[in-house]
């Protein structure tokens, strides 16, 4: 998805407290918005799926009366589909039920149809029709630490699911117990968090528990990831046997987001928060932290950016695209949502005064935008 | 034979095909736990609306019968008598 072809447009979907809101456009300034869809239900994960020939629009609903369900639209919301047996269901034995769908994510281009999801109570599934029906990750689901497993503030969940080129490394992090690691597929999980501190424990260092908040995969080393943790900011080039700490020249090591390029080896950006304590910008000032070196350096970028912001950004609440250059997308939990099309050297506000924002994802689309869909 | 019937709220109506009452043919009482089972099999959307996949009435569905909420009577395991009418409403929450 590098190249975009003349007729290429882009499609941003912000998955709010009370709603959906999707937008198209093709230049990236100008955005034709439809929503709320799915008002009063809150969207906290989002997945575009762009393989197929087709984009598929899948979001995680819950609604406080009515529960979670996970929907899909293959026309850019102008209808919406719940499968009639429900795409994500606990299976009977397991005594369990899900609160929250807090994860999706389509795989590699090379597996069509295969869709991971995080989800609450902590729980990997995985489905290969494309979203409409997720079967239980046995492995993660029966592992001996669950049991130790928290919950963080927002509820126990695995909120970060990626898997390598080959399919073969996948990593999972959840809230709160850490990063996961499989090497074969999701069958068999060992913890992996060696190097990332948990200060809030009596040990600070354990073998689990950590309570990871984001990590991201580097776009082109293998094996190397990064990590936005609750305090610290760290990297892997090793497959997560060792994490160093990257929170150098950064302003703060708490917040959410981490986010890596769509091709380019070692560049991440992150939104830190001041402290665990202080869940705001330093100095009540918004910015965006861009490394291009692995996270060696850090290069502070707010241009377009609010001079006063007190809201915090969540850890879904912002995406890249796949465009050169990419663009870069996020929202507050003060219903701002702003947009870079140059890898966050300049920002516009394409929206302002939403429900708190949960879920933020971009991509880059075949063809013209559709009109802009009738709020379901 | 008797029937008993279940009143839907509106903004569930459309999961069931947009009726607003939904009926089963009983000919003595019947709990609440199977009377979902019975009117809901042909709407499973409508149906995990209502309990999760544990079997669990959702946490702000409420249930009435006789104007009681089943919640202060046996949960799932009251019983309804044939002819009576149940009413699900959603509690007033959030924010």
């Amino acid at each position: 998805m590098g190249c975009m072809n003349a007729s290429a447009s882009f499609v941003l979907a912000i998955g709010t407290k009370k709603g959906l809101w999707l937008a198209t456009s093709q230049d990236r300034k100008q955005w034709s918005f439809s929503g709320p869809h799915f008002l009063m239900s809150e969207i906290p994960s989002i997945g575009i799926d762009t393989r197929d020939g087709r984009t598929r629009i899948m979001v995680g609903v819950r609604s406080e009366h009515w529960g979670p369900y996970v929907a899909h639209s293959d026309d850019l919301g102008a209808t919406w589909t719940e499968p009639e047996q429900g795409a994500i269901k606990f299976p009977e034995g397991t005594d369990a039920a899900v609160e929250r769908i807090w994860q999706i994510y389509p795989d590699a281009e090379s597996r069509p149809g295969v869709v991971w999801a995080g989800v609450e109570p902590i729980s990997v599934w995985k489905s290969t029709d494309g979203g409409e029906h997720f079967e239980l990750n046995r492995g993660l689901w029966d592992h001996p630490h669950r049991s130790e497993w928290g919950a963080g503030y927002g509820g126990a969940a695995a909120h970060s699911i990626v898997v390598n080129p080959s399919g073969e490394n996948v990593h999972v992090a959840m809230s709160t117990g850490g990063v996961y690691r499989s090497l074969d597929g999701g069958t068999s999980w060992e913890p992996r968090n060696k190097g990332i501190s948990a200060y809030f424990m009596p040990d600070p260092n354990p073998e689990f528990g950590q309570c990871v908040h984001k990590i991201a995969a580097d776009a082109a080393v293998d094996g190397r990831l990064y990590a936005q943790n609750h305090h610290g900011v760290y990297r892997t080039d090793d497959n997560a046997e060792n994490w160093e700490s990257i929170a150098e020249g950064l302003p703060a090591d708490f917040g959410f987001v981490m986010l890596t390029h769509p091709r380019r080896a070692g560049t991440a950006w992150v939104v830190p928060l001041k402290a665990d304590g202080e869940r705001i910008p330093p100095d009540g000032k918004l910015a965006v932290h861009r490394t291009d070196d692995a996270g060696s350096t850090w290069k502070r970028l707010d241009s377009g950016l609010p001079q006063s912001e007190f809201n915090a950004v969540l850890r879904d609440a912002a995406s890249v695209d796949s465009a050169e250059p990419a663009g870069v997308y996020f929202g507050t939990r003060g219903g701002a949502v702003y947009a870079s099309a140059d890898e966050g050297e300049t920002f516009a506000e394409v929206a302002s005064h939403l429900p708190d924002v949960l879920c933020v994802r971009a991509a880059v689309v075949a063809g013209a935008p559709v009109a802009a869909a009738t709020p379901a | 034979m008797a029937e008993i019937s279940v009143v839907l709220p509106g903004v569930l109506q459309p999961l069931a095909g947009g009726q607003s009452i939904l009926t089963t043919p009983a000919d003595g009482a019947v709990t609440v736990g199977s009377l979902l089972d019975s009117v809901t099999g042909t709407y499973p959307v409508l149906a995990r609306r209502l309990r999760d996949e544990t079997g669990a009435l959702r946490r702000y569905v409420n249930i009435y019968v006789n104007g009681e909420e089943v919640r202060r009577l046996r949960g799932l395991e009251t019983e309804v008598s044939a002819g009576q009418e149940v009413l699900i409403i959603q509690s007033v929450a959030g924010g």
